[in-house]
């Protein structure tokens, strides 16, 4: 056990501390959910593409630096901490990659993931439909088989930016007579494909970040089959383990959240003077995010040494998302009157950070998961 | 970084969970509940002769030359069996301070309590010293760190809620001890923060194996989701209170800077693992567990013990407060 970081690694956090410093753009980009700040945040991801941060563990051939879990963890220490943008491409590089690493064909590998990392091709995810959001093995939406093609017909919803990206990660139903895990399969989806019409759905804060997707006979040729036909289940089950765990949210954005709390609490404090129960909640927020980079370093060694994380990813995704949410709740109690004005970037986060423990599988489901798979109690 | 431990250090754990299993069941932490020392009758002794109790100090003195991070496993599984024995205060906090301080104290004791001949015990100037009568140098930890021979010392004993720790309020003649005080007092509240991790551990799966085999309605109750939930939270307060207490061990270990802060990360962190671990043991057993008969109490009232000794919950996050500079 060493907790210290190697001098190598030390390296690497004052590299990508200095660009980040030199390159971080000074006025916060608009709203990814917005058809301009879109655009703004896939010309940040070239930018850091071009330098080679923007898929730092990925292999050099993809554009990345190969870097260890470790380093891509100090990375996103330095990302969150700089103030940087939020990562528009971070469906298609956090949740499809790995499963394109893991399941893709050379020729999807070659074909898709320099694009996905530059930004040239932003992915949205197309999984839950109208009546199938936790139940996802409910779904309905059918690929029908037609020689080299996929015929899908059916309906996708909650679909983030949906409205503006190129591609689509569908998970759908290939085998019409199948039911639940069985007979589905994980198709890839052009945004130009006949047929298929994406429909933008206001969010909570009133932006199109939602996007509904019908599909009407849309075409879709079996090259973008991403594993084998009817796995689908298996493949989508290994997406959903890095959306849940260290992937999607890192430590290293909390981390930041939580300085900066305490940051404001100063502020506020130095003007109004102390007001010892807000202290103890931004404690508790500091607190929350030191325990999930703990955890984090304990899972990647755990990881290193050959155990894969599995459910215990669930921890992750309760851990973070609840305290996103204490996070910046605490941030709107200590701004006072001002804590409703809808101009701050602790409300944007506040709205955002709700839908955290709905995502990525709800944290109902998430305590399911761990009482069943990691605590083993009875189904029924 | 690497946050793994070494096969040595988990095979000594692996030795100690073993050799617990084995020799400290229910029935001799009751027995320590029961008697007139407030431990075991013998396993001091097999924990010397293991080499545990002795593990920290210099091998000069007899011990084997190790540090915090080999300790802290060890501490979870003390935990976990809720052994009634004073590793915390003595192979946790006495050894290494008698160590690190040298000087003529450390010549009379320090070999002596490396072989576990002599017991050091630890207490706070303004709390208690657990076990002292059965101790033979007390260190009290306040501004300064003070040691108190026992059989020149009054001791006035009070019984805790845990029938094993007996509180003893200890006067009598101290020699100053040429150390940090506040690094004393960490060695202390790290080591009950493991302890508390392990004692919140059982407390989980002894609660997880109840409901698995206890039917109402039809069905066992551990099906519901109701004590699902309770458990998937306690679940989810140990395992991020664990990672912290080993880091905080790290930080003793290397004189990390932070040190202070991040041992009471670790100890306010594990304080609250066991407060909700102990509440939903409790909850989802029903009244079986409310018995004084059924065991379920001796991890309990551990747990209520260390949650609270060397600093609470809200004694940590109030030194996080300060160490943040709020
Ligand atoms: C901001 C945001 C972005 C999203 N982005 C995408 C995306 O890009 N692509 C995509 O495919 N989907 C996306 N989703 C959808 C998301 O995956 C679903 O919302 C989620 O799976 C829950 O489904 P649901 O909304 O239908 O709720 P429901 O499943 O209807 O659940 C309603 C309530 O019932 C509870 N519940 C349901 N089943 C159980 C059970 N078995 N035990 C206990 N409680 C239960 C839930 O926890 C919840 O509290 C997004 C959602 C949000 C909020």
């Amino acid at each position: 056990m060493d907790l210290s970081f190697t001098p190598a690694e030390e390296e690497f956090r004052d590299e990508a501390r200095t660009w980040l410093a030199e390159n971080v753009p000074a006025e916060p980009l608009a709203s990814m959910d917005t058809p301009g700040g879109f655009e703004e945040h896939r010309e940040w991801e070239h930018i850091l593409f071009d330098a080679r941060w923007a898929v730092v563990s990925w292999p050099e051939r993809f554009g990345g630096r190969e870097a260890s879990l470790v380093e891509w963890l100090i990375f996103e220490e330095e990302y969150w901490a700089s103030g940087a943008p939020g990562r528009v491409s971070s469906n298609g590089v956090s949740l499809l990659a790995p499963t394109i690493f893991d399941f893709g064909t050379p020729e999807q590998q070659d074909r898709f993931l320099r694009p996905m990392a530059r930004g040239d091709e932003i992915w949205a995810q197309g999984w839950s439909e109208p009546d199938a959001g936790s139940d996802l093995a409910g779904i309905k939406t059918k690929a029908q088989r037609d020689g080299e093609f996929f015929v899908i017909d059916g309906q996708k919803t909650w679909c983030s930016r949906g409205a503006f990206a190129d591609w689509f990660f569908c998970l759908v139903r290939s085998d019409p007579d199948s039911e639940r895990h069985a007979g589905l399969s994980y198709l890839l989806v052009p945004v130009d494909t006949q047929g298929l019409e994406a429909r933008a759905i206001g969010r909570l804060d009133g932006e199109p970040g939602f996007a509904e997707l019908f599909f009407d006979c849309a075409r879709v040729h079996e090259r973008y089959l991403l594993g084998g036909e009817g796995e689908g289940w298996a493949v989508a089950m290994a997406t959903t383990g890095s959306e849940r765990g260290l992937n999607l949210r890192a430590p290293g954005r909390f981390m930041a959240a939580a300085d900066r709390l305490v940051g404001l609490y100063r502020e506020i404090a130095d003007s109004r003077g102390p007001d010892l129960d807000r202290r103890d909640q931004v404690v508790g927020a500091w607190m929350g995010a030191q325990a999930y980079r703990w955890q984090t370093y304990a899972t990647e060694a755990r990881l290193r040494g050959g155990s894969p994380i599995g459910s215990e990813a669930s921890f992750m995704k309760v851990l973070w998302s609840e305290l996103d949410v204490e996070l910046h709740a605490t941030a709107l109690r200590l701004m006072g009157r001002d804590g409703e004005r809808a101009d701050s970037s602790w409300m944007d986060g506040y709205v955002f950070a709700l839908s955290g423990p709905i995502y990525a599988g709800t944290n109902e489901i998430q305590r399911n998961i761990i009482s069943e798979r990691v605590l083993g109690l009875p189904r029924r | 970084m690497d946050f793994s431990f070494s096969d040595d250090q988990i095979m000594f754990q692996e030795a100690m969970r073993d050799f617990l299993a084995n020799e400290c069941p229910p029935e001799v932490v009751r027995a320590a509940w029961e008697n007139d020392s407030g431990r075991t009758n013998g396993l001091w002794a097999a924990l010397v002769e293991m080499g545990v109790v002795g593990m920290t100090a210099p091998e000069s003195a007899g011990g084997l030359g190790m540090d915090e991070t080999d300790l802290v496993l060890l501490l979870e599984e003390a935990g976990r069996a809720a052994l009634p024995e004073p590793l915390l205060e003595h192979t946790a906090v006495g050894i290494p301070t008698l160590a690190a301080a040298g000087g003529p104290v450390a010549e009379a004791w320090l070999e002596r309590a490396a072989s576990g001949e002599a017991i050091l015990g630890a207490g706070t100037d303004q709390g208690y010293a657990v076990g002292a009568a059965t101790c033979d140098l007390v260190f009290l930890i306040g501004e300064q760190v003070r040691a108190v021979p026992v059989d020149e010392a009054t001791l006035v004993e009070h019984r805790s809620v845990d029938g094993s720790r007996r509180l003893f309020e200890v006067d009598g003649e101290a020699v100053v001890i040429d150390t940090d005080p506040a690094l004393a007092f960490d060695r202390a509240a790290a080591a009950a923060a493991a302890q508390c991790v392990g004692v919140a551990q059982y407390l989980l799966d002894a609660t997880v194996e109840y409901v698995a085999q206890r039917y109402q309605f039809g069905k066992p109750v551990g099906s519901y989701q109701a004590v699902k939930h309770h458990l998937a939270n306690a679940a989810l307060k140990i395992e991020f209170a664990r990672p912290a207490a080993r880091h905080a061990a790290w930080c003793i270990a290397v004189g990390d800077p932070d040190r202070s802060r991040d041992v009471s990360l670790a100890k306010a962190l594990a304080s609250e693992a066991v407060d909700l671990a102990s509440r939903t043991a409790l909850q989802c057993h029903g009244a079986i567990g409310y018995t004084y008969e059924y065991d379920l109490h001796l991890w309990m009232k551990r747990g209520w013990a260390l949650s609270a000794a060397w600093g609470d919950a809200a004694w940590h996050r109030n030194r996080i407060a300060v160490a943040l500079g709020i």
